[in-house]
C-alpha cells in the first residue's frame, strides 16, 4: 500500500477535498474558511478549487450557521461545518443538542441529519480559560451524535471521510497542536477508517494506557520512559469516542490487567469516567488494580505557562499513574 | 366564482383546525394526551392563508404550536391526533408528541420546542434549496416571544446576507406565555426588525384568510424570484391559554371578547352564509369536518402504541453508536 507523508492539517484538507469532488452536496462552511484560507489553514486552496458556493465564509454566528447546516442536512445536503475552535460551539450547543442530535428520533425516523461539525479542540498553548476546552465530554454524552478524535494524519483523513459519508451528525475533534504533526497517509482513493474501532498504537503486556487525540502522543512518550524502567506498556488510540471500541479495551485488559486513561478534560464525569465504568463492568475479574485517570486538574485553564502545563496531563503524571497501578512506585 | 370556492375551502380548513384543537383539549382533560398541549385556536387564519400561498414542494417549519400548520399543510387529521395520543401511527410515530409534528410527505419540518432555535434551521432548509438550484421557498413561523433570543437574530442576519428563499412569519398573538409584548420588547412594531437586516417587511392583522394568503404570497414570490427573505408580522390572538395548564388570568375577559370579534372563522362563516352562492354548503362542510374529526379520534384510539424497539432504531441511522 503506497503512502504519502502529510501533516495532520493536510490530511484533513485532502479528506474534505476528495469528498467535495465525490459528492456535490458536500460543502464547507465556517468563519474564515474561504478567503482567509482557514484560521489554521486547514482549508487552504479549497475556495479557489470549489468556489464561493461551496466554500462559504460566514459571519461570527455559530448558532446561526450550525443551525443552517442542520436544516440543509435535513433537506439533502452534507455540510461540513467548521468551528474556528470547538470552544465556540458552546454558543451553538442548543443547535447540536436539540436539533442535530434529536431530529431523527423526534421525527419518528423521518429526518436524518448528515452533518459534520469539525475544528480544533482542547488546549492550545497559553490561550487561557475560555479557549482551552476539551468538548468531547459534553458531546459524547448525547445519544444521536457520533464523536471521533483522530491522533494521526492517517486517521484524520480516514475518519473524516467516514464522517462526511455518515448519515448521522458527527463531532470531529482536531487539535491545534497536532496540525503540523506528520505521518504516512494511504494513497488509496477510497481510504476510510471505520467508526468504533480503536487501534493498538504500541503493543505491551504490563499495563494499558487508553488515550486519544493529542494525549496519545504524550502517552507514547510516557511508554518509552516506562520501557526503559522495565514496564512494558500497551497504548491504545481510541480514535472513536462514541461509538467506543469495548472489544479492543477488554482484549487489552485481558492481557495487561491494568489500565490508565489519559486525556484532556476535567475529572468530574466525562469520557474517561465512562471508560472506567465500562472496564469495571465488563472486565472486573481481569483487573489487578483500580483503573486510574490522568486528566486536567479540576480548575479552569490558567494562562501562566508553567501552571498551564501542570493543569494539562504530562508524561510524568501518566508515568506515575502507570507505576501506581503496577504497584511499582 | 373562484373566490367562492376558495372561501369554502378556507372555511373547511379553519373549521377543521378549530374542531381538531377543541377535541384535543377534550382528550387532554380526559388524560388521553400527555405533556404540553399548545392550542392554535384563534390563530388558524395564518396557517391556512400561508399554506394557500405556497406550493407542494415548499417547506414549512414552526414552533411547538404546530397542529394547525400541519393540518393546513395536508397532514391527515388521524395521523395528527394519533401523534397527540403517542401512537405509532402518529406523524412522528408517537415519539415527537404535540410539540414535534414532522411529516416528510407534506414537507412539514417540525414542530420545535426551543423558542427561536428552529429559525436558523429553517434558514438552512432555504439554504439547501438555493444551493441545489431548486425553486422552493421555506416558511418559518415563530411567536413574537422569540424576538429577543439570539437564534432569531442570527437566522435573520444570515438569511438576509445570503438572500435565502425564506419568509419569516411572526405570529404576534400578543402574549409570550403570560408576558404581553410591551413588557418584553422595546418596540411594538416587530416588523421593524427587518430594517436592521435590509430585509423586506410587511405587517397586518389576521382576521381574513384571503388577506393573509395574498400578503404572504407577495413575500413568497419575492423569495422565489431570488430577492431574498421577508419578515412578516401578523397580529393575531390565541383564544385559549398558552398551553392547557394556563388559565390565562393575565388578560381580561373584555379583551378576549373584543379579540373574538376579529375571529377569521366566525367572520368567514358569516360571509358564506350571507352569500346565496355559498350559504347552502356551510352545513355540509360542518358535517364533513365533524365526521373527519370523529374518524381521527377513532383512528388514534384504536392505533397501537410504539414499542421499545423503535427507540434505538430512530436515534441513529444504521448501527447504534454506544
Ligand atoms: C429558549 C426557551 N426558553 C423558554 C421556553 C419556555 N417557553 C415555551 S413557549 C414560551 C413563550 C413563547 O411565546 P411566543 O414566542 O410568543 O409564542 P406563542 O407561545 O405565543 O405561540 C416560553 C417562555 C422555551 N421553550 N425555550
Amino acid at each position: 500500500m503506497s503512502t504519502t507523508t502529510m501533516r495532520y492539517r493536510e490530511a484533513i484538507r485532502s479528506a474534505i477535498d476528495e469528498e467535495m469532488v465525490r459528492d456535490k452536496n458536500v460543502f464547507l462552511m465556517g468563519e474564515e474558511v474561504g478567503h482567509y484560507q482557514g484560521a489554521y489553514k486547514v482549508s487552504e486552496g479549497l475556495l479557489e478549487k470549489f468556489g464561493e458556493n461551496r466554500v462559504i465564509d460566514t459571519p461570527i454566528a455559530e448558532c446561526g450557521f450550525a443551525g443552517i447546516g442542520i436544516g440543509a442536512a435535513m433537506t439533502g445536503l452534507r455540510p461540513v461545518i467548521e468551528f474556528m475552535t470547538w470552544n465556540f460551539s458552546a454558543v451553538a450547543f442548543d443547535q447540536i443538542l436539540n436539533n442535530a442530535a434529536k431530529m431523527r428520533q423526534m421525527s419518528g425516523g423521518q429526518f436524518n441529519v448528515p452533518i459534520v461539525f469539525r475544528g480544533p479542540n482542547a488546549s492550545a498553548r497559553q490561550v487561557g480559560s475560555q479557549h482551552s476546552h476539551a468538548m468531547e465530554h459534553f458531546y459524547a454524552h448525547i445519544p444521536g451524535l457520533k464523536v471521533v478524535a483522530p491522533a494521526t494524519p492517517a486517521d484524520a483523513k480516514g475518519l473524516l471521510k467516514t464522517a462526511i459519508r455518515d448519515n448521522n451528525p458527527v463531532i470531529f475533534l482536531e487539535s491545534e497542536t497536532l496540525y503540523t504533526f506528520k505521518g504516512e497517509v494511504p494513497d488509496e482513493p477510497d481510504y476510510t477508517v471505520p467508526f468504533g474501532k480503536g487501534r493498538v498504537a504500541r503493543e505491551g503486556k504490563d499495563c494499558t494506557i487508553i488515550s486519544w487525540s493529542r494525549l496519545l502522543q504524550v502517552s507514547l512518550q510516557a511508554a518509552e520512559t516506562l520501557a526503559a524502567d522495565g514496564i512494558d506498556v500497551e497504548v491504545i488510540d481510541l480514535r472513536s469516542l462514541r461509538p467506543l471500541d469495548e472489544d479492543l479495551l477488554i482484549a487489552s485488559i485481558e492481557k495487561t490487567h491494568r489500565a490508565v486513561v489519559a486525556y484532556e478534560g476535567w475529572p468530574y464525569g466525562g469520557v474517561g469516567a465512562e471508560i472506567v465504568d465500562r472496564l469495571q463492568r465488563l472486565a472486573f475479574d481481569e483487573l489487578d488494580a483500580p483503573v486510574l485517570r490522568v486528566c486536567n486538574l479540576d480548575v479552569p485553564m490558567p494562562y501562566n505557562a508553567a501552571l498551564e502545563q501542570q493543569v494539562i496531563p504530562q508524561a510524568n503524571r501518566i508515568i506515575d499513574a502507570v507505576r501506581q497501578v503496577s504497584y511499582r512506585q | 366564482m373562484k373566490r367562492r370556492e376558495e372561501g369554502l375551502e378556507f372555511f373547511r380548513q379553519l373549521l377543521l383546525i378549530r374542531r381538531f384543537e377543541e377535541e384535543s383539549a377534550r382528550a387532554y382533560s380526559m388524560g388521553k394526551i400527555g405533556g404540553f398541549l399548545h392550542l392554535y385556536i384563534g390563530q388558524e387564519a395564518i396557517a391556512v392563508g400561508a399554506c394557500a400561498a405556497i406550493q407542494k414542494d415548499d417547506y414549512a417549519v414552526t414552533t411547538y404550536r404546530d397542529h394547525g400548520l400541519a393540518l393546513a399543510r395536508g397532514m391527515p387529521p388521524g395521523v395528527a391526533m394519533a401523534e397527540l395520543y403517542g401512537k405509532q401511527t402518529g406523524c412522528s410515530q408517537g415519539l415527537g408528541g404535540s410539540m414535534h409534528f414532522f411529516h416528510s410527505e407534506t414537507n412539514m419540518l417540525g414542530g420545535h420546542g426551543i423558542v427561536g432555535g428552529h429559525r436558523p434551521l429553517a434558514a438552512g432548509v432555504a439554504f439547501a434549496s438555493k444551493y441545489q438550484g431548486y425553486p422552493h421557498v421555506t416558511l418559518a413561523f415563530y411567536g413574537e416571544g422569540a424576538s429577543s433570543i439570539g437564534a432569531s437574530h442570527e437566522a435573520m442576519s444570515l438569511a438576509a446576507l445570503w438572500k435565502l428563499p425564506i419568509v419569516f412569519i411572526c405570529e404576534n398573538n400578543q402574549y409570550a406565555m403570560g408576558t404581553p409584548l410591551k413588557r418584553h420588547l422595546s418596540i411594538t412594531d416587530i416588523s421593524l426588525k427587518a430594517d436592521a437586516y435590509g430585509m423586506a417587511k410587511d405587517r397586518f392583522v389576521a382576521d381574513d384568510v384571503f388577506t393573509v394568503r395574498d400578503r404572504i404570497q407577495a413575500a413568497v414570490d419575492r423569495a422565489r424570484s431570488g430577492e431574498g427573505p421577508t419578515l412578516i408580522e401578523i397580529r393575531t390572538y390565541r383564544f385559549r391559554g398558552h398551553s392547557m395548564s394556563d388559565p390565562a388570568k393575565y388578560r381580561t375577559k373584555s379583551e378576549l371578547d373584543a379579540e373574538k370579534q376579529r375571529d377569521a372563522l366566525t367572520r368567514l362563516e358569516k360571509q358564506l352564509l350571507e352569500d346565496d352562492g355559498t350559504k347552502d354548503q356551510v352545513a355540509a362542510i360542518r358535517e364533513t369536518v365533524e365526521a373527519e374529526i370523529a374518524e381521527a379520534i377513532q383512528f388514534a384510539e384504536s392505533s397501537p402504541e410504539p414499542g421499545l424497539e423503535l427507540l434505538e432504531a430512530t436515534t441513529y441511522d444504521g448501527d447504534f453508536a454506544r
